[in-house]
């Protein structure tokens, strides 16, 4: 049997100034130049508020890798909205408190995070 | 909860359609993220989140080699699809096409709403009860099984932590506040520590929250009444809610719109019933006697 394909959720948090900008847009950038295809979402707080049936979707069965803030709130945000995230295959990173370039290397592994590196840009 | 509202863009990049610049893929995405949409892209490589109980007006947005394909339109079950054609469109044209796309079918613009709120640590509470009998605003309820729970997010107060610093076992969350634990950083052993983390309302205010409003209530009322000073009636309050807002960090604008003394001490009486009752039926399933809730 194949592998499950590894997805990816970005959230941009964009209700509030939680998350530094450089960081999340350094982040955004670098996965759409990475070839590779993600989900992205607004604001996962706002979405979990709503209860929004797409979080259930979003969090599938696992095998999934979120950029977005601390895990334990991502945790409970997705709970709140009545999904549980599965403890196993789900990893959260965290840009509140992580450079841009390690949480892209965590998502998308070192020889994809190279080349969605823009040139002229130095971490 | 507040009603879902749907607003999701594809972008795509696969058979029959040219794929975007890096940079111009970048700025459509932060662009919409902007407005409040999610966004899909969809590239050879990955995989991303599938239709599943897909509904509203979703936009599909690429760079089509058949003409005419931009301007389709089609629907599944409660889902409605608009595809857009955004070769040579710039940005802002771009945006503008999916607000209209969106609200032609019905959809409302998302909401410029801060989306603060309390979230539970549920591996962390006791369900003690202690932040539905203290919020006024009716944020928590309580579970068909006698389980706290967050039930009315918009009606919390913007910026307000202040129920975070009562609950003794650091299990509320506000994933946008600034400072950790509450942010939702690892509560260390210090946080645990419940002095630590619990504001001492008795020593903030000489009692609980709602009876020293109410006791301050009634001395400012004696004065009044004895002196005829409005004033000083208005000062004894405010001296009492700057103390709050100084230990719990609680806005000034939620503590201007707090209700009267009198609605106060209704809503602390019908909240500790609640939370009583909820403790017999949470204690009733487990088969356990209750713990004496202790209100804050
Ligand atoms: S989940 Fe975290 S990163 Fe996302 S919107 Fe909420 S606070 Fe911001
Ligand atoms: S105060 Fe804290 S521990 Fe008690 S019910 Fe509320 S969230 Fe749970």
């Amino acid at each position: 049997m194949s592998e499950p394909v590894q997805r990816i959720l970005y959230c941009h948090c964009a209700y509030a100034q939680v998350v530094p900008k450089d960081v999340k847009e350094e982040v955004l950038r670098r996965l759409a130049a990475s070839g590779v295809a993600f989900d992205a979402v607004a604001d996962l707080c706002e979405l979990s508020a709503k209860g929004d049936p797409s979080l259930a979707r979003l969090a599938g069965e696992g095998n999934v890798k979120i950029a977005a803030c601390y895990p334990r709130a991502v945790k409970w945000l997705f709970s709140a909205a009545g999904v549980t995230l599965p403890e196993q295959g789900v990893e959260i990173l965290n840009m509140r408190t992580e450079p841009a370039e390690q949480v892209v290397y965590a998502i998308l592994g070192q020889g994809f995070a190279m080349a969605a590196a823009a040139p002229k840009e130095a971490l | 909860m507040i009603a879902a509202d749907v607003l999701r863009v594809i972008l795509y990049e696969g058979e029959g359609s040219r794929a975007l610049e890096d940079d111009r893929r970048y700025e459509l995405m932060r662009g919409l993220l902007e407005k409040g949409y999610a966004v899909t892209s969809t590239r050879s490589g990955g995989q991303v989140s599938g239709v599943g109980d897909g509904r509203g007006t979703w936009v599909v947005l690429g760079q089509f080699d058949q003409q005419g394909f931009g301007g389709a339109q089609g629907a599944a079950g409660d889902l409605k699809l608009e595809v857009r054609d955004i070769d040579g469109m710039e940005t802002p044209a771009v945006l503008a096409a999916v607000e209209a796309a969106h609200s032609a079918g019905g959809a409302t613009k998302p909401a410029k709403w801060k989306p603060w709120f309390p979230v539970i640590d549920y591996n962390r509470c006791t369900n003690c009860m202690q932040c539905m009998s203290f919020c006024l605003f009716d944020v928590y309820g309580v579970s068909t099984e006698g389980k706290i729970k967050v039930q009315n997010q918009n009606n919390c107060k913007t910026d307000c932590p202040a129920c975070s610093r009562v609950c003794p076992e650091v299990a509320i969350l506000f994933p946008k506040y600034r400072f950790g634990p509450i942010n939702g950083d690892e509560v260390s052993m210090d946080d645990v520590r419940r002095e630590a983390m619990k504001v001492d309302i008795s020593a903030l205010l000489g009692g609980d929250i709602y009876a020293a409003l109410r006791d301050r209530s009634e001395k400012a009322k004696s004065r009044f009444s004895k002196e005829r000073d409005e004033d000083r009636a208005l000062k004894e309050r405010n001296r009492c809610l700057e103390k709050l807002q100084k230990g719990m960090e609680i806005p000034m604008e939620v503590l201007a719109s707090l209700p009267s003394p009198e609605q106060i001490q209704a809503k602390a009486i019908e909240a500790k019933a609640r939370a009583e009752a909820a403790l017999k039926l949470a204690a009733a399933r487990s088969g356990s006697s209750p713990e004496a809730p202790s209100p804050a």
